[in-house]
């Protein structure tokens, strides 16, 4: 097939707007997967330089949380991880078989209680840090 | 018309003047074929625009054109083409006026007209639907019809199936029973439930929708791609076939480019024009895949 057309990669995040449930579900997990093992390793390197000894470690972590960057990227993890939690039972469910015609309305419901948890945790994460 | 006239005069100055003829034909060629090829090009753009004054009740398509050989058609447009709204009028019934009333290139596959045969599988309004299934009332206009996507295009809607027919024959997609039928019967008899349970895998009818919505197969040409796995589910399942055969079936879907690529993004599901669950038959297939491999009896 020398004579044929290539359409190359228009037909597939170039139609964004077409995606459904499934497919966002699917972007969104792996999104936050990668986002969570950038934070595991930036975790340990930061943590493990910091067990020098008490003192040490207390001035990392004030260090850190004083700057408004951290404050508000710490919701953003939480997002992240719940969002990563509630689809990764929602594949759990789906590899038991179990609910797949409900697949997309289970999609949605995670992101429902994503939203609602994260809003809920913002007075805690961000008490006094403006 | 115009290629017409130079075409005539050549023809009767050959006999009175050998020498001036000579001396033109060397002008013509390059000049006609230029002017055929101009006058060609409008005739087709008359043809693709006489329906432009749209009539009170027409449907607007907007047809992918593409033809690899024919100059001025390599490049992939969009062609549109006003047809006639009737009461239950389909895509395909609409690419079939638009093809005998306007321009006779469109190329398109189809042949039951009813769902059965799998051959006009298009891609039409953001989504693999059958062409002969859908009805032109259920969609926005303008109608946007392409050709399935992840597959090559041979000419305007009419892609390359060859892959997706070799990840079919890869799963041996025929009944293999063990042994003969028992007792004096011909047949192969089945229980009900069995045959329930089979149903909707046995529906498939290989038009590669499933196989061109799914982003994974996309990505990886091995993937032996939803239909064939669905195809694999339909012998596996079926009872008559025996264990062995259903763990050398297992052993084929048990492969990384087997049940496991599958990432379950619903995509082949909610395409299928058949409405086979594929996503649950992969799902199946994967844990009975684990199961045959943990046995610890």
């Amino acid at each position: 097939m020398s004579q044929s057309y290539n359409r190359g990669l228009i037909e597939d995040f170039g139609r964004w707007k077409e995606f459904t449930a499934g497919m966002w579900a699917w972007i969104l997990h792996k999104f936050t997967g990668w986002v969570l093992i950038g934070y595991l390793f930036t975790h340990i390197a930061v943590l493990s330089t910091a067990t020098t000894g008490a003192t040490a470690y207390t001035d990392t972590i004030q260090g850190l949380e004083s700057l408004l960057v951290v404050r508000v990227m710490e919701v953003g993890l939480l997002a992240v991880a719940v969002f990563h939690i509630l689809n990764g039972v929602r594949l759990l469910f789906v590899d038991l078989g179990l609910g797949l015609e409900q697949q997309d309305k289970s999609f949605y419901a995670s992101l429902v209680v994503t939203g609602v948890i994260v809003l809920a945790s913002v007075p805690t994460f961000l008490e006094g840090a403006f | 018309m115009s290629t017409q006239v130079p075409e005539e005069q050549e023809q009767t100055e050959p006999d009175e003047q050998a020498a001036e003829t000579a001396v033109q034909q060397r002008e013509t060629p390059g000049d006609r074929r230029r002017a055929e090829r101009d006058a060609e090009r409008q005739e087709r753009q008359a043809a693709a625009g006489a329906p432009a004054e749209p009539d009170e009740d027409a449907v607007l398509l907007k047809v992918f054109r593409y033809d690899p050989e024919v100059e001025g058609k390599m490049e992939p447009r969009f062609d549109d083409f006003y047809v006639p709204r009737k009461k239950g009028m389909t895509v395909l019934d609409a690419l079939i006026y638009a093809r005998d009333h306007f321009d006779t290139t469109l190329t398109f596959r189809h042949s039951c007209r009813q769902a059965v045969c799998g051959s006009d599988a298009l891609f039409i309004n953001g989504r693999q639907r059958l062409g002969c299934q859908t009805q032109i009332s259920d969609l926005d206009d303008p109608v946007r019809v392409e050709p399935l996507p992840h597959q090559d295009v041979v000419k305007d809607l009419v892609v390359d199936m060859e892959h997706f027919y070799d990840q079919m024959h890869a799963v041996e997609p025929f009944f293999q029973p063990e042994e003969e039928s028992g007792g004096d019967l011909e047949e192969y008899r089945q229980t009900r439930e069995n045959r329930e349970k089979i149903k909707m895998s046995t529906r498939c009818i290989w038009c590669g929708a499933c196989m061109s919505s799914c982003n994974i197969a996309a990505g990886d040409n091995q993937y032996l791609g939803p239909a064939a796995i669905n195809k694999a589910y339909r012998f596996a399942m079926d009872k008559r076939e025996g264990e062995n055969m259903k763990e050398h079936r297992l052993n084929v879907m048990d492969q990384e480019h087997g049940v496991w690529r599958c990432q379950t993004q619903f995509s082949c599901t909610n395409v299928c024009p058949k409405d086979i669950p594929l996503t649950e038959h992969i799902q199946e297939l994967k844990r009975e895949a684990v199961k045959q491999n943990l046995k610890f009896w």
